[in-house]
């Protein structure tokens, strides 16, 4: 039994299915998806201008709230806002208010009342977009910049793009993603993304402890073996490793996954010739791949990072538009009332 | 209605549908109460007058019902709720008798504390209150606590509240001095080590929503540990809070081997399943997690069975700050111990438990853990719960008197109001506006 009805999807569209928040990849269906992967095309060429801005989002507040540290993701996300012509605030939250004691929702009520209009937000617990969307700042756009385990939903569809740009379209498609899937919220967005656009095939290759439990569930097949799962590959997704997962005894070291999980030349020759590489980033060159697969002829990993701005401009402006939509209609509804 | 526990006035309650806790249910029959006790029942009730009758007709009526596991946050945890408070709440919800979990602050380990929840249950609570000790100092799961002080200052068990204790070779010293005074072991089973920093049931939700799981492995690791420590030591063990499908046929072959071991389940155990965090509900990030559709069903299979002897509320008031965060960041519990019966009806209503079965697992089943009875006889203590099985509420701001508004459901009617809760043959619910 269900105990509610407020799952993700119910929350992040508005009544008549447009975006006002970009929460999860769960719920939006292939038509959305390929109109995210559309606007995205159309800023591309913004980037490719001497003067690379449009006024889409002229005289907004967006606020980096970054409860965990990263470099590129945040950066893109600060250049696409400010491409779409809006006033940035970042705000690195795990070294102030939080370390001060102030609890997550008092930080974002202070940040709402300074008349903050989107909050692209990544926090180390699965669900905190959601939570903020749901119960602290419902009128704030919110977009999920990584969340636990959970999601990471504009890499999923900058990967979607860079794919689209190489491939043409999903049918038919065998791609794998390799690695720690169990701790990785790009895999299970990758996953719902894949299987959402039509993919002919998803499988994930790691060991066993690093897969969670009923992954197939996610819509995808589980190979152990890496070489028996590279056959027939059209892209190959390697995700990043940390350095921790040797201490909590899911893996013995580097050395031995590298040799078993590892992306070199041998086994990409098992792949499709004209099979792709990408991998999220940052790359541990030697860990989970090769540098001469790295930087080779097939990888498309720089590709992935020039496509993560023109996704976080359509998905920005996509769910602005959503949420002014919706104030809208609200304000009108209150005066025929 | 007035007070008839030693006014020498007396109370009739007549017509309804009467379980008294021994046989078969019997209609039309009558109750006669004075002095806080039931001096007759049927014919010989029925010819008699009395200062005040209730007509229970369309009601049911039952012995009060007996909670082996209720967080009452007194002393030490106000904001939550207090004695006053969330012993109404348990009358509200047609209970007579709460046990007092002992994760209070300070922890209940001392004849001090368990004293101090007594006098505070004799001021302020209209229902009975059984407190449980600490089988640790502090619930820290090291040292042995001083047992035999706690039985004598008033505690009917002892337990580890959800905490689990060190290692195995504590567990068993636990069980082994517990046993040296007879008294009742209550443990919650699960394994810390398997159980790690996980917050839900490890499987289709959790891997779809990145939550950090706790396998079904950490209960019936621990289930099986305590029952071969339970067979060894000979201690009455209690396991308290089962989750798991697997969990109730290891308790089950227990039994059939002669161990003295005894079991209950939360109510919302028999409702949800894992399906009902899928929106991120912290709500429901409880303890042991809501598990899968099979285990809920084999749960329920054991109460109809006998199996498990008790459904408990599992009662955990919280303040709205420990709730409201991404769920990693929430305590965990709900407030439930006002919608127990209504969430039972449900399951008779569905055809998944039978009403003698959830009437059983509400009274006499919890009685004879703590080997107390529950009956309605001449003789007997008048606790007593008449509720209207077809009568509707809404759980909600208006209709709840816990201090905490986390119940279960609170968005739709529920069946099963409780109209009157007698503890010794004082009016518990409604409350006395004088």
């Amino acid at each position: 039994m269900t105990a509610n009805d407020s799952s993700p999807h119910h929350l992040q569209l508005t009544r008549d299915g447009q975006l006002r928040h970009f929460l999860t990849l769960d719920g939006l269906d292939r038509a959305l998806l390929t109109d995210i992967l559309d606007t995205a095309d159309s800023f591309i060429e913004v980037g490719e201008r001497t003067i690379k801005k449009v006024p889409l989002l002229r005289g907004r507040t967006v606020v980096n709230l970054f409860f965990e540290s990263s470099t590129r993701t945040r950066s893109t996300f600060e250049l696409a806002a400010k491409r779409l012509s809006a006033d940035v605030l970042n705000l690195d939250i795990s070294t102030s208010a939080t370390s001060k004691g102030e609890s997550l929702s008092d930080t974002l009520l202070n940040l709402e009342a300074m008349a903050s209009d989107m909050f692209v937000v990544r926090h180390s617990q699965s669900g905190a977009p959601h939570f903020i969307a749901e119960s602290v700042t419902p009128g704030v756009a919110i977009i999920n910049a990584g969340d636990g385990r959970h999601a990471h939903p504009t890499q999923a569809m900058l990967d979607m793009l860079t794919i689209r740009q190489h491939k043409g379209q999903f049918e038919g498609l065998k791609v794998a993603i390799v690695g720690d899937v169990l701790h990785s919220r790009v895999a299970r967005s990758q996953i719902r993304a894949l299987n959402e656009l039509g993919a002919e095939e998803v499988r994930v290759i790691a060991p066993g402890t690093l897969l969670p439990k009923d992954v197939e569930s996610l819509g995808c097949t589980v190979e152990y073996d890496m070489a028996r799962g590279m056959k027939d590959l059209d892209v190959v997704i390697m995700l990043r490793l940390q350095k921790e997962r040797m201490e909590g005894a899911l893996l013995p070291s580097e050395r031995e996954f590298y040799r078993l999980y590892g992306l070199n030349q041998q086994k990409l020759a098992l792949a499709h010739p004209e099979c792709i590489v990408m991998h999220p980033g940052p790359i541990n060159r030697g860990v989970e791949i090769e540098s001469a697969v790295a930087d080779g002829p097939q990888s498309v990993i720089l590709n992935q990072v020039t496509n993560g701005i023109a996704i976080r401009m359509a998905v920005m402006s996509m769910a602005m538009g959503g949420q002014v939509a919706e104030r809208q209609q609200k304000l009108s509804e209150r005066d025929q009332a | 209605m007035s007070s008839v526990n030693n006014s020498g006035r007396s109370l009739k309650i007549t017509g309804g549908r009467l379980f008294d806790g021994q046989g078969a249910e019997q209609a039309n029959t009558a109750l006669l109460i004075r002095d806080g006790r039931i001096v007759a029942v049927g014919e010989a009730a029925a010819r008699e007058t009395a200062d005040e009758t209730v007509n229970a007709e369309n009601g049911v009526i039952t012995p009060g019902f007996v909670d082996l596991c209720c967080n009452l946050r007194e002393p030490g945890n106000g904001q939550k709720g207090n004695i006053a408070s969330e012993t109404l709440a348990a009358a509200h919800g047609g209970f007579t008798t709460v046990c007092a979990s002992p994760e209070t602050s300070p922890v209940n380990d001392s004849s001090a504390v368990t004293h101090l929840i007594r006098d505070g249950a004799a001021s302020r609570s209209p229902i009975r209150v059984l407190p449980i000790g600490a089988i640790t100092r502090g619930l820290e799961g090291d040292l042995l606590s001083d047992m035999s002080g706690l039985a004598s200052a008033g505690c009917v068990a002892v337990g580890n509240g959800s905490r689990g204790v060190r290692n195995a070779r504590i567990l068993r010293r636990c069980m082994a001095y517990a046993q040296t005074f007879g008294l009742t072991v209550m443990f919650s089973p699960e394994n810390q080590a398997l159980a790690a920093d996980g917050y839900a049931h490890d499987g289709l939700v959790t891997s779809r929503l990145g939550l950090l799981g706790i396998p079904e492995v950490a209960e019936t690791a621990a289930v099986m540990e305590m029952l071969l420590l339970a067979e060894e030591t000979g201690v009455r063990l209690h396991l308290s809070q089962l989750s798991c499908g697997r969990s109730v046929e290891m308790l089950a072959d227990a039994r059939s081997r002669g161990i003295a071991v005894t079991a209950d389940v939360a109510m919302h155990q028999l409702v949800f399943t894992e399906e009902a965090l899928a929106g991120f509900d912290s709500r429901f990030h409880v303890r042991p997690p809501l598990r899968s559709e099979s285990d809920r069903k084999a749960l329920i299979a054991g109460v109809r069975d006998g199996v498990i002897d008790a459904i408990v509320s599992q009662h955990q008031p919280h303040d709205t700050a420990a709730k409201q965060a991404p769920m990693a960041a929430t305590e965990p519990g709900l407030s439930s111990i006002e919608s127990v019966l209504s969430l039972g009806l449900e399951l008779v209503e569905m055809n998944e438990l039978a009403l003698p079965d959830l009437i059983r697992a509400l009274t006499t089943g919890p009685a004879s853990v703590l080997g107390r009875t529950a009956r309605l006889a001449e003789g007997e203590t008048a606790d007593i719960c008449l509720f209207d099985p077809d009568a509707f509420w809404t759980p909600g701001p208006k209709t709840l008197v816990s201090a905490c508004r986390h119940a279960p459901v609170t968005d739709r009617k529920l069946p099963g109001v409780v109209r009157l809760t007698l503890s010794e043959g004082r009016q518990a619910w409604p409350q006395f506006a004088g």
